[in-house]
């Protein structure tokens, strides 16, 4: 398995105690899978993702992406994880603002030191980014900044890709758009998606769905 | 006469405003002071007497031009001690003061000169008669025939005086009282010069003839402690000359005393009441209101006149600021004078 | 309504006391500096007020006699001649001062001492009153004269009437010079009809010992100027700060429907509360740094021109005003745009502070522009224009320009470097730190007008340090100097050193008009002392030899300057005429100089005799030799000057000076640092979406703290590289401009590059510790802060 998530539980302190918002979740995912994670606003889905991307740490249970449980790692460990293993796509700000369109796409994979020139430019010329390679990202749409986005996290060929509702502030059509691409691309790498979506149109396209109900798998 | 009494403990400006004017009703101490009779004499008398507190020199002039225009001049020096005696160098307790001045109907130039006693700045010998502070100087072989001379920074003057009478003497014999309590002083006047000479004015040389009035007088408290100021007059009219003067008092009365002056020099002394000065008109000069047109009588002499300055703007702006200038005199009698106005300042 | 939104705006500080700290901190800071530093400048200014009131120096005419002293006679001659002229008898008492005028004819009376009281006016008349401050009479001998602290009096002197000092002083019947009152009478004879042999000196406008003063003066104003512009960029830095940290409660008060204006007077009325504390604390911290720093600056002055300051300071109400005015105005300055902006802002607006855009290309020409108008313009000047009001433009010039120049010229440095990267890293960090340049420019500007001006006053102060000593080098060359009361004395003086020293040699000088300019004639005997000393600026082939031989004479740079002598041409003195064969340097004297051999000063002005001398010696015997001259001979202390000892005086008071400047250069480097503290933290809120994106893909927070300091130090080592040409360029405007105009003299400039690298240290130290604590907060940002840019609207 790709990743396995046994019993993770994560509490937030809340005004009148702590507040459980993961409470003993488990499940899997192999390579190439794709994974819809649904459930209400406050169902704790983005926090189920920060946990499996490395971006915070959970208070039970474990992670293990590729076999390794990344609940066990330091800051500098769990950076690793997330320049080397996991690609993350929010709804907003994913972009590097100081940096242009080609430079944020390569960011990533040069951090993780494997830059592939020519597989950048097939991405940004799939994701038809090619006239706004030079620009800065505030100069872009919202549209073509998660285009950006999404070129950004393959060009470094992560195992898995994690989707916080990357299409949640686009129109519908942009939305299915970009999806394509993004399925079309998760493919050809072979890598995992798990994304969080509202939208039951989007959730169909996706291999497998998981439910989440208060803190838990439904 | 009080009037003249222009003292300049002056350098002292808070004397001013203390007590009477410029420190003149403060308290004698140790010095001397006139008594009765008054005995003079001369020439040594016109010199200084250390041991007084205050004494003067003090010359004004009603003059005129070719054209008849008026002009006054004034030349004073007065002496005040910090304590009685000579002294000796810079420790001198003696003080020197000379005041200029020159009065054309529409112009009035002043100025003023101040010197340490006992080194030789300022002073006065008897005979020869000199005295002198600085580059001024009154001085002559004796009384009668003098030469004068002053500068400032925009005027000079260059006089010749002869004495065509004898020295008169006020009050008691030259014994002058100035206050109801008895303050008095030494005083006596030579009214009889005849005066030429050449005022260098920033407009031109003019030449000038015309009469002078030298006024003596020392004392140690001449006023008393409840008088304020003076109005002093010295009028020239035809069949005589009178010299009187009015103390104001803090409580609004007056004290008045006069010299009634025969054309051969002889005397009459007034008590007070005599003499009565009344002011008609005020001038603004330089913010204060001066009386400058004034109802002036000696009923014993007819006299019933009414005295207006030749340029109302006359100011002393001296240590010890006061008004002194030419008069015209109008009414039972006709002629010109002096008028001099302390304590208004 | 009015109390709930100025409780919901007051909310903002109580949860977040720091920001209120450092906003006050930040205007209290900058008020200190510029209320201390004109604390400094108000004291030293009354001081040399008091000090010219005093002497009565450059404000009227003087009348002096070569040899020092008028007879009192001659005086009166000259009062009686119409000479409106008043004596001055002055000595020392024991080394202090004292100073006898007349008080009856002194034209500016007894100076400031005040004398509205008759019986004290009569005191001093007839028994003599010392008057002094207290400093002074606490140093003073018992006299058998009534004392009196006059606080106005300069320090070191005495004031009393002239009668009493000539009793003291043994100098009955004489006098050492008349002041001559500025109103004279009409008919008034040549001076030369009654007294031949005295001097006329007309006031001289332009070279009295005021203005001399204001050499060291002059670098007290351009530190106040700076501080000044120091201040004002970091007043808007903490009133940007408040602004940007409160626009949500803004926000969310109008949306509520709070009234536009009203919350715009709400926050102008609370601002200026503010701005008062905080002001009346700079004011409170300025009079501290300007009361620590005083005793120095007093001591510096006197030990340098012989002008004193009292050490004491009284709060002079121009500048605890101008400290107030400064931080009122600089408030009101810093917040009208702001709330010019506020008013403005659409109500939906976002509430996150809008991310640094690239900056828009219009301004930044215009800037630039500017900037280069600016330098041009102080190019210009410095070839063209002379004139000290021209100075201090080419200094303003220079340094507005300089200041606008700074962010674009970082900004192609740091795009040059973004061009150079080669790794991933190096690529962000340099995009990154650009994209920072807008927010940083304030605070940065105000680092690079902090370093350039300790560049360039440190710069100043060193030269003008190296300058002097070689120049007491030169004219303190014997080793011992010994002073003779009177002819009579100096003649058994010379007897009794004879056969004890190597050489003695008499310093005879005379009051001279040379060219109309008043200067003195010195006539040194021919001795290898002054030919290899001596240095001259500019000479003709064998100066030194053809001067001894009579043949001409050397003339100082003031001289030369201000009557355009030069080198073969004809001056006059003591009615005969010299070539001029040598310029020498003169720094600090008022007066022209000339120097003619001993015996050809003898033929000129054999009245004359020297009552000074320098004697060569072996310096080891200096020391026996002044007890024995004090026990044996019975020359007074005050008479003998150990040149070791003036050096070193000279030295402690050049290190004084350099410990105020040190004091004001760490105290503007500290402020320029707070600064940059108050821009990081207001950055470091608007921060978080810039990197929180770089944090998701793979950087530590630690690491992104790390590289924070390493911006802030690359940022401070830039501006200290800019810094430093333009703090050269002020000093140089300050040496080979300002000073020449200003008093005739050019100081020779020197270099010091350790000076330079310590101060890069300092500002750099600045940069990292304004730095450490934004970065230390962005490493221990929770990673939910980071994760709340990309789920919801802040
Ligand atoms: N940093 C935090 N501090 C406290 N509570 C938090 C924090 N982050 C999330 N929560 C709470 O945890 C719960 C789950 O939040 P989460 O963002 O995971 O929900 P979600 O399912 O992604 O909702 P949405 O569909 O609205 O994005 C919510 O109740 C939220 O208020
Ligand atoms: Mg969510």
């Amino acid at each position: 398995m790709l990743l396995t998530v046994t019993d993770l539980t994560k509490t937030y302190p809340g005004p009148d105690g702590d507040i459980t918002v993961l409470n003993g979740i488990s499940m899997s995912m192999g390579a190439g899978e794709t994974l819809a994670l649904t459930g209400e606003s406050g169902s704790g889905k983005s926090t189920l993702l920060h946990l499996v991307g490395g971006l915070d740490q959970p208070d039970g249970g474990t992670v293990e992406i590729d076999g390794t449980d990344i609940g066990g790692l330091d800051d500098a460990g769990r950076a690793a994880v997330r320049r080397d293993s996991v690609g993350v796509i929010f709804q907003q700000f994913n972009l590097i603002p100081s940096l242009t369109v080609a430079s944020n796409i390569a960011f990533q994979a040069r951090l993780a030191g494997r830059e592939d020139r020519a597989w950048n430019d097939s991405l940004a010329n799939r994701m038809g980014l090619t006239a706004q390679l030079t620009k800065y990202p505030e100069q872009l749409s919202g549209g073509q900044q998660q285009r950006v986005a999404i070129a950004r996290t393959l060009a470094a060929k992560p195992k898995l890709v994690l989707a916080d509702e990357p299409t949640g502030n686009l129109d519908e059509a942009t939305a299915d758009n970009v999806m394509s691409l993004m399925l079309e691309l998760v493919a050809e790498t072979n890598a995992a998606l798990l994304m969080v979506t509202h939208s039951e149109r989007l959730a169909a396209r996706m291999g497998r769905r998981l439910h989440l109900r208060a803190g838990q798998v439904a | 006469m009080n009037a003249r009494l222009l003292a300049f403990l002056l350098l002292i400006p808070s004397l001013l405003s203390a007590q009477g004017f410029a420190g003149l009703g403060t308290a004698t101490e140790d010095f001397a002071t006139p008594q009765r009779p008054a005995i003079f004499d001369f020439p040594k008398d016109h010199g200084p007497h250390p041991d007084y507190r205050i004494e003067w020199w003090y010359l004004t002039a009603n003059l005129q031009d070719a054209d008849g225009t008026d002009y006054g001049l004034q030349w004073t020096l007065f002496r005040t001690a910090l304590a009685p005696g000579q002294g000796d160098g810079w420790s001198s307790p003696q003080l020197w003061m000379g005041h200029a001045a020159v009065t054309t109907p529409d112009a009035h130039f002043v100025t003023e000169r101040l010197s340490r006693g006992g080194i030789g700045q300022a002073g006065v010998t008897p005979d020869p008669f000199e005295a002198w502070i600085d580059d001024w100087q009154l001085a002559g072989p004796d009384f009668d025939t003098l030469t004068m001379t002053a500068s400032g920074p925009d005027f000079a003057y260059d006089m010749a005086l002869t004495a065509q009478g004898p020295l008169v003497f006020h009050g008691d014999d030259g014994y002058s009282v100035k206050s109801a309590e008895g303050q008095a002083s030494y005083y006596y006047s030579q009214p009889f010069y005849d005066i030429e000479g050449t005022l260098a004015l920033p407009t031109g040389d003019v030449a000038v003839t015309g009469q002078a009035w030298l006024d003596r007088e020392w004392s140690s408290q001449p006023l008393s402690e409840d008088q304020t100021g003076w109005d002093w007059f010295s009028l020239s009219l035809g069949d005589g000359k009178l010299m009187g003067f009015r103390l104001r008092q803090t409580d609004g009365t007056h004290y008045t005393a006069a010299t009634w002056i025969t054309p051969e020099g002889q005397t009459t002394p007034y008590p007070d009441g005599a003499f009565q000065a009344e002011p008609l008109a005020t001038t603004d000069v330089d913010g204060r209101d001066v009386p400058t047109r004034w109802q002036v009588r000696l009923p014993d002499r007819g006299v019933d006149v009414t005295v207006d300055a030749i340029n109302p703007q006359a100011w002393m702006d001296t240590s010890v600021p006061y008004w002194e200038g030419p008069v015209t005199i109008t009414g039972s009698h006709t002629g010109r004078g002096y008028l001099e106005m302390t304590g208004y300042d | 309504m009015t109390r709930t939104g100025l409780l919901a705006l007051l909310s903002h500080w109580r949860r977040n006391p720091m920001q209120l700290f450092t906003l006050i901190v930040g205007l209290s800071l900058a008020t200190a500096l510029w209320s201390g530093v004109q604390a400094v400048n108000a004291e030293a200014r009354a001081s040399y007020d008091a000090a010219a009131e005093t002497l009565g120096e450059g404000q009227f005419a003087q009348i002096t006699h070569p040899s020092g002293t008028i007879d009192q006679a001659t005086y009166v001659a000259l009062r009686r001649a119409g000479w409106q002229v008043s004596p001055v008898t002055e000595g020392r008492l024991d080394g202090i001062r004292l100073i006898g005028l007349d008080v009856l004819t002194a034209p500016g009376g007894l100076g400031p001492v005040d004398l509205s009281n008759g019986d004290l006016t009569v005191e001093v008349m007839l028994n003599g009153v010392l008057f002094a401050t207290q400093d002074t009479l606490d140093r003073l001998p018992p006299v058998d004269v009534t004392t009196r602290a006059a606080p106005d009096v300069a320090p070191g002197v005495i004031l009393t009437d002239v009668g009493t000092a000539q009793r003291l002083l043994g100098l009955d019947g004489q006098l050492s010079r008349l002041i001559v009152a500025p109103i004279q009478p009409v008919t008034q004879p040549p001076l030369a009809d009654i007294a031949p042999d005295l001097t006329l000196r007309p006031p001289q406008a332009g070279s009295d010992v005021a203005r001399l003063t204001d050499s060291f003066h002059l670098n007290l104003t351009a530190f106040g100027l700076l501080s000044f512009a120091v201040g004002i960029f970091i007043v808007q830095g903490a009133i940007g700060l408040a602004f940007e940290q409160r626009r949500p409660v803004i926000r969310t008060l109008r949306a509520l429907g709070f009234p536009l204006r009203r919350l715009v007077a709400l926050i102008a009325a609370e601002l200026l509360v503010l701005s008062v504390i905080a002001g009346a604390i700079g004011v409170g911290l300025g009079y501290i740094v300007a009361a620590a720093l005083l005793p120095d600056v007093a001591a510096t002055l006197s030990g340098l021109y012989g002008a004193s300051v009292s050490g004491t300071l009284q709060l002079r109400p121009e500048w605890w005003l101008s400290g107030l005015a400064i931080a009122v105005g600089g408030t009101g300055l810093a917040a009208s745009a702001s709330l010019w902006k506020l008013a403005r802002m659409p109500l939906l607006a976002s509430a996150r502070p809008r991310a640094w855009a690239m900056q828009a290309g219009r301004g930044r020409i215009w800037q630039a522009v500017a900037a280069v108008a600016l330098l041009a313009l102080a190019g210009l000047l410095a070839w063209a224009a002379d004139g000290l009001v021209a100075g201090f433009g080419m200094l303003a010039a220079l340094l507005i320009g300089a200041a606008l120049a700074l962010p674009l010229i970082l900004d192609r440095v740091l795009a040059f470097g973004a061009s150079r990267a080669r790794s991933v890293m190096a690529e962000w960090f340099w995009a990154d730190t650009r994209q920072q340049l807008p927010g940083l420019s304030l605070a940065l500007m105000a680092l690079l007008l902090a370093m350039a001006a300790n560049v360039g006053v440190s710069t100043m102060v060193s030269s003008f340090r190296l300058t002097f000593t070689g120049f007491l080098d030169q004219r303190l060359a014997s080793e011992f100097y010994v002073y003779a009361d009177d002819a009579e004395q100096a003649a058994a003086l010379r007897e009794y050193l004879a056969p004890r020293v190597d050489k003695i040699l008499p310093i005879q000088s005379a009051n001279q008009d040379i060219r109309d300019i008043p200067s003195e004639v010195f006539g040194p005997t021919p001795h290898a002392t002054y030919r290899d000393n001596w240095l001259f600026l500019q000479s003709a082939p064998d100066a030194w030899p053809r001067i001894e031989a009579g043949e001409g004479t050397a003339i100082n740079e003031q001289l030369a300057r201000r009557a355009d002598i030069a080198i073969g041409d004809t001056v006059t003195i003591g009615g005969t005429a010299f070539e001029v064969l040598g310029i020498y340097g003169d720094y600090g004297n008022p007066i022209g100089q000339a120097l003619i051999t001993e015996a050809t000063f003898e033929a000129l002005f054999p009245d004359i005799t020297p009552l000074r001398f320098g004697v060569r010696m072996d310096p080891a015997d200096v020391t026996p030799l002044s007890i024995a001259l004090r026990d044996d001979f019975g020359l007074a202390e005050a008479n003998m000057i150990n040149q070791a000892g003036i050096k070193a005086f000279s030295l402690e008071v050049f290190d004084r000076t350099f410990t105020v400047t040190g004091a004001l250069n760490v105290l503007t480097l500290a402020v320029a640092g707070f600064a940059i503290l108050m821009s990081l933290l207001t950055l470091a809120t608007m921060r978080l979406p810039q990197l929180a994106p770089v944090w998701a893909q793979g950087l530590t927070r630690a690491r992104l703290g790390r590289v924070e300091i390493l911006r802030a130090v690359l940022l401070a080592l830039l501006t200290a590289a800019l810094a430093l040409p333009l703090g050269l360029a002020l000093a140089w405007t300050l040496l080979a401009v300002v000073n020449v105009e200003a008093f005739g003299w050019r100081l020779p400039m020197f270099l010091f590059p350790w000076d330079y690298a310590r101060l890069a240290v300092f500002a750099v130290l600045a940069a990292v510790l304004a730095a450490l604590w934004p970065a230390r907060k962005l490493a221990r940002t929770r990673p939910a802060d980071l994760l709340k840019v990309f789920s919801n609207e802040r």
